[in-house]
């Protein structure tokens, strides 16, 4: 079979002999005219896709903004039980934005971290950090029991059995100056305790769990 | 081109038939009647003169199949099928659905089930056949596995097929908020924190699905949109080119038929 590219044709059109061909022209007319109706239809549909496709990932990138909202007095939590407050996520959706926070006193004999220091209250997420199911403190058993899969932890949130991947989660406290407790934001520890910036459920958080799930782009520092 | 096979004659005993017209009949002009009579055939012709497109339906539907074809090759249709029955009932659900996360998307649907005349009929045959469809796309695909039918030239298929399956999970997963009752928000809560799960891209995917760092208003939408709109759409083409290749391709026979050997290559005869 001959091969069709073989054959060299010459460089400059005026050598190819095409009618009307400028002096040190390379590229002919034909595909000068097909190069900028591609180029025409590409600026097109970049300029109707590209502004749909931001428009759809926008959310990855919005902050969010910091919301403390009061969960009651301060007499009302003890430093030795947790006391169950329904706290809005999001006011727009109704029932389907709140959760509950197991909230209660800072307590120096337990709370021995030294990331809890200087925390007046401590407020735990009650989002299962395995895959988000609600966890329930259980008196009895002085522990946090999940009831989709099993997972258990214990007075501080830490893991000590099932499926999660790290501790459940905590929220920022404050008391304000009607001697009201008020959360904040929520943030993500590791098994030591550590504080990061609020990660999803399933995503660990000790060793390269930090890396593989990096923070959201949106998140802020407290 | 091969020449096409003709249509086959419909069944009727040739005592039943009627007679070919003969020259002088009606005074050699066609009588009203006989328009009438010959009204479908006429359109048909109309508009077949004009696109040729009896050509590409003899071409799909008329083709040779193996011998030993069986009923294990009907699975495939039966999901087209399926697809098509989600995509009639979704239609008519899509006039009654509010994706209002503010009890407006469960009052709708609550309305669909309990108050509208056939409602609870049509809205259980796209949830029923939701199941249905997963159910015979696994069946379709085991029939391909166990008899070989993946292979050369048929991988392309086999690579359609896959994302036709990953994209009706997508559509099962995505339907499942819809109701927005406890078993639909805690059900997208733990799919949306699986995805997340996925290392580097899972949080950022799980962003995406939401509509930010924590399940909201936007959700519901994204999922209606991704339900009803996106996918869909992607299905239906996506079919369209799984079909264009089955018939390109034909189906394969079944793993325990052999090969006739051609009389030319029989041992006693050489």
């Amino acid at each position: 079979m001959p091969d069709k590219h073989a054959e060299q044709k010459p460089k400059y059109t005026l050598e190819r002999q095409i009618p009307g061909a400028f002096e040190g022209e390379t590229v002919t007319r034909r595909r000068f005219m097909t190069a900028s109706a591609h180029t025409a239809g590409a600026i097109g549909a970049a300029a109707f896709a590209l502004p749909s496709l931001g428009f759809a990932l926008g959310p990855i990138f919005k902050s969010t903004p910091v919301r403390w909202e009061s969960v009651g007095p301060v007499d009302m939590f003890s430093e030795d039980n947790y006391i169950p407050v329904v706290l809005t996520l999001n006011p727009t959706i109704g029932e389907a934005g709140k959760t509950t926070v197991y909230v209660r006193k800072f307590n120096a004999t337990i709370d021995t971290d030294p990331y809890d220091r200087n925390t007046p209250y401590i407020a735990i997420s009650s989002r299962c950090a395995h895959l988000g199911c609600p966890v329930r403190w259980v008196d009895a058993a002085e522990r946090f029991i999940c009831p989709c899969h099993g997972g258990v932890y214990d007075l501080l949130g830490r893991r000590v059995g099932g499926p999660p991947v790290r501790p459940l989660d905590r929220f920022y406290t404050r008391v304000n100056k009607d001697s009201e407790v008020e959360l904040g934001p929520r943030f993500s520890v590791n098994s030591e305790l550590r504080r990061f910036s609020p990660r999803d459920p399933g995503e660990p958080l000790d060793g390269i769990g930090q890396y593989l799930y990096p923070s959201r782009p949106g998140a802020q520092k407290l | 081109m091969p020449k096409l096979p003709k249509l086959p004659a419909p069944p009727v005993p040739s005592a039943l038939q009627a007679p070919p017209p003969r020259p002088g009949d009606g005074n050699g002009r066609a009588a009203p009647a006989d328009h009438a009579k010959h009204a479908g055939r006429t359109l048909v012709d109309w508009v077949d003169e004009r696109t040729s497109l009896s050509g590409g339906v003899r071409w799909m539907l008329f083709r040779k199949v193996p011998k030993g074809t069986n009923w294990f090759y009907t699975l495939g249709s039966a999901t087209m099928f399926v697809f098509l029955s989600q995509a009639v009932t979704g239609v008519f659900l899509a006039m009654y659905y509010r994706p209002d996360p503010s009890g407006g998307a469960y009052e709708s649907i609550r309305y669909v089930t309990n108050d509208v005349f056939l409602g609870q009929f049509v809205r259980g045959m796209h949830k029923w056949g939701s199941s249905v469809m997963v159910i015979l796309v696994f069946l379709h695909m085991g029939r391909t596995f166990f008899f070989g039918a993946y292979k050369y030239p048929r991988e392309l298929n086999w690579v359609i097929g896959v994302v036709l399956l990953i994209l009706t999970m997508v559509m099962s997963f995505t339907g499942y908020l819809l109701p927005f009752d406890q078993r639909a928000y805690w059900a997208t809560i733990v799919g949306v924190n699986i995805n997340g799960t996925g290392p580097l891209i899972g949080p950022y995917l799980s962003d995406f699905l939401r509509g930010g760092p924590e399940f909201g208003a936007t959700t519901l939408s994204r999922f209606y949109a991704i339900h009803m709109l996106l996918v869909p759409g992607l299905l239906a083409a996506l079919i369209g080119a799984h079909l264009y290749l089955v018939a390109k391709l034909g189906t394969t026979a079944p793993p325990w038929l052999k090969a006739e050997e051609p009389p030319e290559l029989r041992e006693a005869e050489v």
